[in-house]
């Protein structure tokens, strides 16, 4: 087939080029020469090679030590909100009604904590928490428990991901729910006449009806805790201590407190490179999953 | 295997309206029946009925003379094959075959006997350490059948629609295993479908039904030979029946002025019902225009291949015959010839039996 050359053409992409260019090569770009220089102030800069890197990875400086504690406590939140939110989202999505005005009902009220902006959830439970007028605080402390998000790291943790479940399950339980709505009724019958019990009824047919929702759901929500700031950030301000400082808020305090704009840039990197990877894997896995389903073969 | 008895049986969703007007049927152990209808005429509900995945508002239902109205679809017994094919993605073809003997807590070697016996049956053998997903839609459909047949102890067989999402090819191919598997295994097979091709091939009995009510049921020859209703005439055939409203005297009917002579006589026609002689287009044929002969407006000609059939009109009434071999089509006007013995007279949609 004969291709018209026209070079001409080149200018339709420009536009778009230079507002790609604006708003993302140029800043990671700057990012970028950032995360390989150091300065000593007056705008002076020096080259520093891999400096940053080596040292953002060596446990024994402080940089390494801090940046490596707060990935740790990342993986360890997003362990802990996917174990509890996606049965419980699975759990409410199949004890929601299939029919009636009581979907309508169950939708509208799952849909409102996700409506809410992320700092005012994070100033909901900051004020919810608190052991002298918030409500939860208040009543637990009377119950004869003692607990305080500010002083305790164990009760700081608990807070927030329990903020985190109210917040996102939702999410997880309204996907599931679109799975599992499109589960035509032919199966349950078809279960029914096998003889299945409830528990095969969820493993033979629901579990897998809902897998694909369920991986997306999955990669939502670790995206999104992976990367969450704004609420712990409002609640405990990382604290107490440095018990629920994410890679997130050191990388602020790093970059806008204590305007060490190498070592940030080096730590926003590596985060932007273990997150492509965990959406690289993912993607892959989805992908996998969808060939599986292709090429029927034979059996007439 | 079972008998089933409906007993004044019937069903309605709600309000006033039924959607399976009571009625009182037999369905004979071993036998195969097609249920046939059009779309919304109470035949998936009476399928449903059966199988218990709705239960009748009015009625019972006997399973060999035992009362199983409100037994849940797992104590009937009944497999089912439905319009898509059902299979459990995760399994594998055998998996799936398996799956109700499990759930049954049948011991493992029984299982696995069982379980080959019925792919051999249908032919699945090769695939059974395949993944169920990855079969072709008539391979899953087998499956689903398969599940059924897999229980030794199975009731009857219902199928709803089963071949709907079959490539053409093999919908042929599938109904005479279907047919096979009937021979050979002594089941009960109950097949809904809309398809009189499928029911006719299918079935030794096939019940026809119209508007939540069972018209007629016997065999294809029977329903096409004698249809004791007007839709079983209209509904089966192609083209259908003739009905043409007529006034029926003893053994003469009149359409349109001009009087025909009816092998059986007809005295006693219920005052007031609407009349209406019911012929089918084999039984009528075109010749050209002659005083004795019913004349008719020839509007154009199909050639299906082994037969032509006029299509024509009388007064309002659209009408049908067929065109004998080498006969040389008049342009507009022709006589119709009819054929006495296959005349019916039908009283409100009813067939009425004349006196010889």
């Amino acid at each position: 087939m004969d291709k018209t050359i026209n070079n001409k053409a080149w200018f339709l992409v420009l536009p778009v080029f230079l507002i790609v260019a604006f708003s993302a090569i140029l800043p990671l770009m700057t990012v970028v020469n950032y995360s390989v220089q150091d300065t000593f102030g007056n705008n002076k800069f020096f080259w520093n090679g891999v400096g940053w890197f080596s040292e953002l990875l060596d446990l024994s400086t402080d940089l390494g030590a801090r940046f490596l504690a707060s990935l740790g406590r990342n993986l360890l939140f997003s362990a802990i909100i996917l174990a509890i939110e996606v049965p419980l989202g699975i759990l409410v999505a199949l004890s929601m009604p299939r029919e009636g005005w009581r979907v309508a009902a169950c939708l509208v009220i799952l849909a409102l904590p996700l409506l809410i902006p992320w700092n005012v959830v994070g100033t909901i439970w900051q004020i919810f928490g608190r052991p002298d007028i918030g409500l939860m605080g208040y009543t637990l402390n009377k119950m004869g428990l003692d607990y305080n998000y500010v002083s305790n790291s164990f009760d700081a943790w608990c807070t927030i991901i329990v903020m985190d479940v109210w917040h996102w399950t939702s999410l997880v339980a309204l996907l599931c729910y679109a799975g599992l709505k499109s589960i035509p009724d032919a199966y349950y019958q078809a279960a029914q006449i096998d003889g299945a019990s409830r528990w095969a009824v969820f493993t033979a047919i629901q579990l897998p009806k809902m897998k694909r929702v369920l991986l997306i759901a999955v990669l939502l929500r670790f995206m999104d805790s992976f990367m969450i700031y704004t609420e712990p950030f409002v609640v405990t301000g990382g604290g107490p201590g440095n018990s629920t400082t994410f890679v997130s808020i050191e990388l602020v305090k790093i970059a806008l407190g204590q305007f060490d704009l190498g070592k940030a840039a080096a730590l926003s990197i590596v985060y932007n490179l273990v997150i492509l990877i965990v959406c690289w894997v993912f993607y892959t896995v989805m992908t996998n999953a969808d060939n599986e389903r292709a090429q029927p073969v034979g059996g007439a | 295997m079972a008998r089933i008895d409906l007993v004044d049986l019937a069903h309605s969703y709600g309000g006033d309206t039924y959607a399976l007007k009571p009625m009182t049927m037999t369905w004979r152990q071993g036998g195969a029946y097609a249920l046939l209808g059009p779309s919304g005429c109470g035949k998936t509900t009476l399928l449903n009925i059966i199988s218990g995945i709705v239960t009748p508002s009015h009625g019972k239902v006997l399973f060999d003379g035992k009362d199983i109205t409100n037994a849940t679809t797992r104590e009937r017994n009944i497999a089912q094959v439905f319009q898509f094919p059902v299979i459990y993605d995760t399994m594998t073809v055998g998996e799936n075959l398996a799956f109700p003997l499990k759930n049954r807590g049948l011991a493992r070697d029984v299982i696995g006997k069982r379980v080959k016996e019925i792919a051999e049956l249908l032919d699945l053998t090769p695939f059974l350490d395949r993944k169920a997903v990855r079969l072709s839609p008539d391979a899953k459909q087998k499956i689903s059948l398969g599940r059924g047949l897999v229980r030794s102890d199975v009731a009857a067989v219902l199928f709803d629609e089963p071949l709907t999402v079959i490539d053409p090819h093999l919908k042929w191919e599938l109904r005479s295993k279907l047919k096979a598997l009937h021979q050979a295994l002594d089941l009960t097979m109950i097949y809904v479908t809309h398809d009189q091709t499928e029911a006719l091939t299918f079935a030794d009995t096939v019940v026809v039904m119209h508007d939540g009510a069972v018209v007629q049921s016997g065999t294809p020859e029977e329903l096409f030979a004698k249809p004791a209703h007007t839709f079983v005439g209209y509904f089966i055939g192609s083209p259908g029946m003739n009905i043409v409203p007529a006034e029926v005297k003893g053994n003469e009917a009149k359409i349109d002025g001009h009087t025909i002579k009816l092998n059986r006589t007809y005295d006693s026609l219920p005052v007031g019902a609407k009349i209406e002689i019911g012929v089918r287009p084999e039984f009528v044929e075109v010749a050209p225009p002659a005083p004795g002969l019913l004349s008719a407006n020839i509007e154009r000609i199909d050639d299906l291949g082994r037969v032509r059939f006029a299509r024509v009109r009388i007064g309002d009434v659209k009408f049908a015959a067929k065109v004998p071999n080498g006969f040389l089509v008049p342009d507009n006007t022709a006589g119709l010839v009819f054929d006495p013995a296959h005349i019916h007279v039908y009283a409100d949609s009813l067939l009425v039996e004349g006196r010889a």
